[in-house]
């Protein structure tokens, strides 16, 4: 049995009423219906709002640099492959300091799973503009005006990644779903939550994105067309869609390794025979 | 008389230098002699000029000679080029047929037709470089059985290895009696089974030796060989190497399997590195083993990108902010290589600290003949661990304050322990905190664990007469060149010796003070512009070496320049 109090974490340094409640909230509930316990769980997540989450719960954390969970999620990934292994961003840490780990994360499809808290903003720095900011957003370093933003959907798509998701931190059952399914999910599985951040975004707020999103699993839809998922990711703007938005089964990057085809990395010890054969190859 | 003997290859970018090079190597080393080769390249992959220097003798060799006795000029430029270096006696091999006007008076010269002979007794034209390297056997009188075996292994047994041994023979055969001077006559040796092997491979067989099951790394001049050996290897051995996106991933990526309980590393040089700085503190806070090999090349920036520097030494010891301890090691011949990576991984685990590890062009490339690694003398040492049987897993604190530093640690996932740890200042649970005391005490136990790391650093290695009115100072690769500077030195009846250091951080200060103190004269040999080691001996120990020669063209330091540069100064 697993239990909530297994993932009672410690107290939040969140403003009331931010859109992470919700997430963590979410998260807990997916481990615990999944019956996953804290010790089998890694939480790699960066610096930001976002990143702190792992405290807030428990598991083993590996609370890690701006832009970095990716990195370390996949190396612990691939030391030890029974970890379920969680990656936790903000938008900023995701998909700004940390693009290129994720372009190339989607690319070569490790087994992890990536919860982005995306609030369009840097919250911790103080409500700057964020890679996800909608074009215009004046923040106190774009005075003029955000930039266009990035749509990490579809990037995710045309990159490789096998499981593409967008959640809401306001719909914490329907989160909380997609979640379970983002780590049952065989592969690299990008979970973008739109997240209000109250102190700083005064745009996209939850009544904004409220008023905005629907629910893919009640549409006719198929996620494992590539191309309708593609015009789903172009969505944006009146109506916002969640759910799972792209899934495929592919082939893991951990499956082309040899040396992972047996029990974990971890716990190896040195095969001696082996290496006085590779001396054996320099005489 | 000793024997000490000079081929140089010489030619294009994808002439095949590097393969008659390997190969007379292998057949000389095969033969029972001391081999020490280098390689000499520029950043193309296509023409040029490029050298490899193969260096034979009958006892120990740990540098280059300037002096070549056989040149195999497989262009005119590498004639025009090395002719001055050209030993009294030197013979310099050519194509005939398509290296024209040939003129010198500074070698014998010997034509041949390779191509020709290759495609007459070979049936391949493209054996044309065996047929050379037959011909630069003849020239020393030495026979191609050797040869023969070593083709066998490089190309397994078929008719690819059997061609080749024709064509060898048809340059044997080739060359008369007149071209075989007694002088030149390397005679046959008992067989010895040393190893003939880079810097890089020793590197990548240390690791594997010291159980390294994760590697991750991005290509870079002179690192990129130890990642594509442990590639190569990693299906048997049962280890990974991941190509990264860039070096930023590459080090996180290493320090999230160390984490999770692996022994981990990367491999880069001075720009790749540059990006990794944030690693090296990450592993510092987070206290997780990580091994770190810089093969510096000339900087800054993209610098000389296939040359070789010691410019990393100030740059590693200070690589990212604020204060951590960090271990900084530069084995000192290519053997060496091997067993620095065991106690790098070592020390590594014990102290839960960046090791870096620098090397450089010319030892990442040269090759060396060692004595076979005894596996026998690798000990592992994974440090402290966390016992369940012992202990109460749900008290777990992956930071626990102790009165040594170290905290015990426990990997995720196996056992019930939750590991936490964050790059923000934690507490010794690993939860984030902005408590000034846990800050203190997080501080001062990371800092702790430098004092018994301090008493692992070996003494500076001395060399020479016992006292000496000169002694010469030096670190890493140039162990090799310093020695046999040392020895010519001496010959003349110069009152000299050397320190020599692998081991640079934490500094053995002490140590180097006291051996200082002693000499008159000291002058530091370093392959840099600003003598890196002289400052921080300036800094550690207050000692100012008289003198500094340095020498910063991207070229490896020899035994002849450091003793002419020793001359001069006056000893
Ligand atoms: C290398 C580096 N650059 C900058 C920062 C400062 N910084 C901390 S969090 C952050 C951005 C946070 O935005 P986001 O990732 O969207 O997370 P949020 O706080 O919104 O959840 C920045 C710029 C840092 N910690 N490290
Ligand atoms: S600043 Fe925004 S994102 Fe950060 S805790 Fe407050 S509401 Fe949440
Ligand atoms: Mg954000």
């Amino acid at each position: 049995m697993v239990a909530r109090s297994d993932y009672a974490g410690l107290k939040p340094a969140w403003c009331p009423g931010c859109g992470n409640f919700g997430i963590l909230n979410a998260l807990n509930r997916a481990l615990i219906d999944m019956k996953i316990k804290p010790h089998q769980v890694l939480l790699v997540s960066g610096i930001g709002q976002a990143g702190k989450l792992p405290h807030y719960t428990r598991g083993n954390v590996f609370n890690s640099l701006h832009g970095r969970p990716i990195p370390p999620a996949i190396g612990a990934k691939i030391a030890n492959s029974e970890l379920t292994v969680i990656a936790i961003s903000g938008d900023g840490d995701a998909y700004g300091e940390g693009g290129n780990h994720f372009l190339h994360a989607c690319r070569r499809n490790h087994d992890i799973t990536y919860l982005v808290h995306n609030n369009q903003v840097y919250g911790l720095t103080k409500g700057q503009a964020s890679p996800t900011s909608d074009v215009g957003f004046i923040t106190k370093t774009t005075p003029y005006g955000a930039a266009s933003p990035v749509n990490p959907i579809a990037v995710a798509i045309v990159s490789g990644a096998s499981f593409v998701g967008r959640g809401f931190a306001g719909d914490i059952d329907h989160l909380a779903n997609l979640i379970r399914n983002g780590i049952s999910h065989r592969g690299f599985a990008l979970i973008d939550i739109l997240q209000p951040c109250v102190s700083f975004n005064h745009k996209n707020t939850f009544q904004w994105y409220k008023e905005r999103v629907y629910k893919l699993e009640g549409e006719k839809y198929n996620p494992s067309d590539k191309r309708a998922a593609l015009e789903k990711a172009l969505e944006w703007g009146d109506k916002i869609p969640i759910g799972i938005i792209y899934e495929e089964d592919l082939p893991i990057y951990e499956d082309q390794l040899p040396a992972l085809s047996r029990e974990p990395l971890v716990g190896r010890g040195v095969d001696v025979a082996k290496v006085e054969i590779l001396f054996t190859q320099f005489l | 008389m000793p024997v000490d003997f000079n081929f140089m290859v010489g030619g294009e970018a994808g002439q095949g230098v590097q393969s008659v090079g390997f190969l007379l190597a292998k057949v000389f080393a095969r033969g029972g002699y001391h081999v020490f080769a280098d390689q000499d390249y520029e950043s193309r992959v296509r023409g040029g000029h490029n050298f490899f220097r193969v260096r034979v003798s009958d006892s120990k060799v740990g540098a280059i000679a300037e002096d070549v006795d056989v040149l195999i000029a497989l262009n005119i430029d590498s004639i025009e080029l090395h002719q001055a270096e050209m030993a009294t006696d030197g013979i310099i091999i050519f194509d005939g047929e398509k290296i024209k006007g040939v003129s010198g008076n500074h070698a014998d010269f010997l034509s041949i037709p390779p191509e020709k002979l290759a495609e007459a007794k070979a049936g391949n034209k493209l054996m044309a470089n065996t047929v050379a390297l037959g011909a630069a056997l003849a020239v020393v009188d030495y026979d191609l059985n050797t040869l023969s075996a070593v083709l066998v292994d490089h190309f397994g047994e078929g008719e690819v290895a059997d061609r080749n041994i024709a064509a060898a023979k048809a340059g044997h055969d080739f060359v008369r009696p007149g071209h075989r001077s007694k002088s030149r006559r390397l005679k046959p040796l008992p067989e010895a089974r040393r190893m003939l092997l880079t810097g890089n491979e020793a590197i990548s067989l240390g690791a594997i030796a010291a159980g390294c099951k994760f590697m991750a790394a991005y290509p870079m001049t002179p690192a990129s060989s130890i990642m594509e050996y442990v590639a190569a290897q990693s299906k048997d051995l049962g280890l990974v190497m991941v190509h990264t996106e860039d070096e930023i991933a590459a080090i996180n990526m290493a320090i999230g399997a160390a984490y999770a309980g692996v022994r981990a590393m990367t491999a880069t040089s001075g720009s790749g590195l540059c990006l990794m700085v944030e690693g090296i503190g990450l592993a510092g806070i987070t206290e997780t083993p990580i091994v770190i090999i810089d093969g510096q090349r000339p900087g800054p920036a993209v610098g000389l990108p296939t040359r070789t520097e010691q410019g990393d030494l100030q740059f590693v010891l200070h690589a990212h902010h604020g204060d951590f301890p960090r271990a900084v090691l530069a084995p000192a011949t290519i053997e060496d290589a091997f067993w620095v990576m065991i106690k790098a991984f070592n020390w590594a685990e014990r102290y839960q600290l960046p090791v870096i590890i620098l090397t450089d062009q010319h030892l990442a490339s040269s090759y060396a003949t060692i004595d076979r690694l005894d596996l026998s003398e690798v000990t592992i040492d994974r440090g402290m661990l966390f016992s369940e049987t012992d202990d109460d897993p749900s008290d777990y604190m992956r930071h626990r304050v102790t009165k040594s530093g170290v905290s015990p640690r426990a990997f995720p996932g196996l056992g019930k322990a939750l590991v936490v740890t964050d790059c923000d200042e934690h507490d010794e649970k690993g939860h984030l905190t902005e408590h000034a005391e846990e800050r203190t005490a997080q501080v001062q136990k990371r800092l702790r664990k430098s004092l018994p790391l301090s008493k692992e650093i070996g003494t500076p290695l001395k060399y020479g007469s016992r006292r000496a009115g000169t002694t010469l100072v030096g670190w890493g690769s140039t162990y090799g060149a310093m020695h046999e500077a040392v020895d010519i030195l001496r010959k003349e009846g110069a009152s000299i010796n050397m320190l020599h250091l692998s081991e640079l951080w934490p500094f053995p200060a002490k140590a180097m003070a006291d051996a200082l103190s002693k000499a008159s004269n000291s002058y530091c040999i370093e392959s840099n512009a600003t003598g890196q080691l002289a400052r921080l001996m300036k800094a550690e120990t207050g000692h100012d070496v008289t003198r500094r020669i340095l020498k910063f063209d991207g070229r490896p330091l020899t035994p002849a320049y450091i003793a002419e540069a020793v001359r001069k100064e006056g000893y």
